[in-house]
């Protein structure tokens, strides 16, 4: 990797806002002088990110954090409220139709739920074959061949062509979906809890699907997920999320061997792992906060064994701790 | 230990689905035992048949499934072909059970304390306000903040692990002897269930109640169990204390199974695939119903592995374990 290369997904300082608008009687309540407001979620607070060519990027985080809402801008399928999205070094908003349009084949998504992400009526030849036909990838004359050669890849048999979604296991499904996004020829895939419905038989299958295709394929992945042993097993480096903000990040046998933010060391804590018997949890106290009304200050100070007063008023920046560490903590500045 | 003083002891337990495809077998000759203040785990993947056995022991299979064959001892006394009324006194009362889904079984019209209170008076010949204390308490005990408010919320207004927690204050209102756990914390966060499995620990410490936790995942069974059972297609293929099967897995199942979960000291390695996928329990190949998918299979996995026990504590159903890494 040479030092100019830009990376292969940048976002700085991206945001995303969700409003809840009012509705009809709540603008007449408010015309009249009631207390409402518009509700807004910040689903993803300046966040930003860099994926070098090659890299696998772990993105975790718990439920409500943002890990899938910046999945989603990077694939294209939200616009950031605020902030940009780089693709190999080019903003995604200030390119050409033409660029544009090659940038988004070159991102491709892979969902948690393949029964939700694929059309129940259409037969795996259409969903995997309609993008690069329509994109003229291969020419129609050619397709079937082509669509022999990209399911063998993700180790479907290619007579099940005609098949419908319906007609297969999860993890055949999941694999119709991998092929779907393979057969753009992507450069980058998003990967959003892609194992996470699976049985843990069947994960170890997918998972070592996407190493094989990361060798094969030159591929780059953001790796979206819950499970941190998951996380550890397939990437590089590891992005902890926290309320919509990223409080950590490291390579990943750093990270998971010297979590510096109280919240990856509670997160660590929580992991079950095999090697670890009969052992007494210590829980995290406190549940997530909504992220409607996130705390003041640092998110997880309520939480926090070690939070003070600075906590509870200035949110901390994240900074590099040391070279190719992140962590957003007021601890760190002794 | 006599079977008589243990909490729970199931035989040769049979729970048949008669559909008109065929005869499912969804649990097949499964026996095992529960000890007061244990936590036995029930590790399998999807239709193995765990649920299914935890449905059975509280007699909530429905038709076309039925119990065909075994016993159910809980504190000695048989519970299949109990008449209705005797199971009903002991569901909620001296057995509890906690599904994956807080929803199963909370009413989402009714606010908490209605649903628990009546949880208590249904068992207990106690005036209301007693039943309510007792609620209150039960609610604390599972780490629910201001209890007496929470009390007078409705299941909507409590986040998806708060939700979790008052399913299981429920299972505890009338401290049960046994709880059936069945994957209570698959769709919680990860801290969230570091809560769930803290609170479930000390429940059987305390209380010495057993419990029977049902889920796919080893890592959490190895956090919190004592023995453990791997089903596979309606059968316990292996059981033993939870060291010894993690430490020595015998049954090629469930060294297929330990490895492939991703583990810290492995990372990047390929993990290893058991071949083939999870037959449908319609067409089981006859004989062992792994043999399919298992490296040391040959001719004698055509006939039915019986039992075997090749240490104290210890069970595998297989022809060929692996047991030259025994100790």
């Amino acid at each position: 990797m040479s030092l100019a290369e830009p990376p292969m997904i940048e976002t700085r300082e991206v945001s995303k806002r969700f409003v809840k608008s009012l509705d009809l009687a709540a603008r007449i309540a408010r015309r009249l002088g009631a207390d409402v407001r518009e509700e807004v979620v910040h689903a993803v607070d300046q966040v930003s990110i860099r994926v070098e060519r090659g890299e696998v990027v772990g993105l975790v985080g718990e439920s409500g954090c943002g890990k899938s809402t910046i999945g989603r801008m990077i694939a294209g399928i939200l616009r950031p409220s605020a902030g940009s999205i780089l693709f190999k070094g080019e903003e995604l908003s200030e390119m050409s139709p033409k660029t544009a349009k090659d940038a988004a084949l070159a991102v491709q998504m892979i969902f948690q739920d393949p029964f939700a992400s694929l059309n129940p009526r259409m037969r795996v030849a259409d969903i995997v074959g309609e993008a690069p036909l329509v994109h003229g990838l291969v020419a129609r004359a050619e397709l079937s061949d082509y669509l022999d050669q990209v399911m063998r890849r993700v180790g479907l048999d290619p007579a099940f062509k005609r098949r419908y979604p319906h007609q297969f296991s999860g993890g055949q499904r999941q694999r119709v979906g991998i092929a779907r996004a393979l057969a753009v020829q992507p450069e980058f895939l998003v990967c959003d809890e892609a194992v996470a419905a699976l049985d843990v038989s069947i994960q170890a299958q997918v998972l070592n699907l996407f190493m094989d295709l990361r060798r094969d394929l030159d591929l780059t992945y953001l790796f979206i997920s819950h499970d941190l042993s998951v996380v550890e097993h397939i990437s590089d480096r590891v992005v902890i999320m926290y309320l919509g903000r990223v409080v950590e990040s490291a390579a990943t046998p750093e990270l998971f061997a010297r979590p510096n933010h109280p919240y990856t060391h509670a997160l660590l804590g929580e992991v079950p792992r095999l090697d670890l018997r009969r052992r007494s949890y210590a829980p995290v106290k406190g549940e997530i906060p909504s992220p409607l009304e996130p705390p003041p200050g640092c998110h997880f100070h309520p939480r926090c064994p070690h939070a003070m007063a600075r906590c509870r008023e200035e949110m901390p920046a994240l900074r590099e701790i040391a070279p190719g560490r992140w962590s957003a903590c007021h601890l760190n500045d002794g | 230990m006599a079977a008589a003083e243990k909490t729970l002891v199931v035989r040769d337990l049979k729970t048949h689905f008669f559909t008109k495809a065929g005869v499912v077998k969804a649990v097949d000759d499964v026996s095992f035992e529960v000890g007061r203040g244990e936590i036995m785990g029930l590790v399998g993947e999807s239709g193995s048949g765990k649920t299914v056995t935890g449905f059975s022991i509280l007699d909530l299979v429905d038709p076309p499934g039925r119990v065909v064959e075994g016993r159910i001892l809980f504190n000695g006394v048989d519970l299949v072909g109990l008449d209705e009324e005797a199971m009903r006194r002991l569901r909620g009362n001296r057995i509890a059970m906690i599904f994956q889904d807080p929803m199963m079984t909370l009413n989402p019209v009714l606010r908490v304390d209605t649903q628990m209170i009546e949880a208590v008076l249904a068992h207990d010949d106690v005036d209301k306000r007693t039943a309510r204390e007792r609620a209150r308490d039960a609610l604390g005990r599972v780490g629910i903040p201001s209890p007496d408010e929470r009390l007078r919320s409705y299941p909507h207004q409590f986040s998806g692990g708060m939700r979790q927690r008052v399913a299981i204050a429920i299972a505890l209102l009338n401290k049960p002897d046994l709880i059936i756990a069945d994957e209570p914390t698959t769709a919680l966060d990860v801290t969230i269930q570091g809560q769930i499995l803290y609170e479930a620990q000390k429940l059987c410490r305390e209380t010495g109640t057993a419990m029977i936790w049902i889920t796919h995942d080893l890592a959490v069974v190895a956090g919190l169990a004592e023995t453990i059972c791997v089903m596979y297609a309606g059968r316990i293929v292996e059981k033993g204390r939870i060291d010894d099967v993690l430490d020595r897995p015998a049954h090629p199942y469930t060294r297929g199974l330990i490895g492939s979960v991703p583990s810290h000291n492995r990372r990047g390695d390929p993990l290893y695939q058991i071949p083939g996928m999870t037959p449908s329990l319609l067409a089981l190949p006859p004989g062992c119903a792994f043999r399919e998918r298992c490296p040391r299979a040959d001719q004698a996995c055509r006939a039915e592995p019986e039992v075997s026990t090749p240490r104290p504590g210890r069970e595998i159903r297989c022809f060929h374990p692996h047991l030259e890494t025994a100790a």
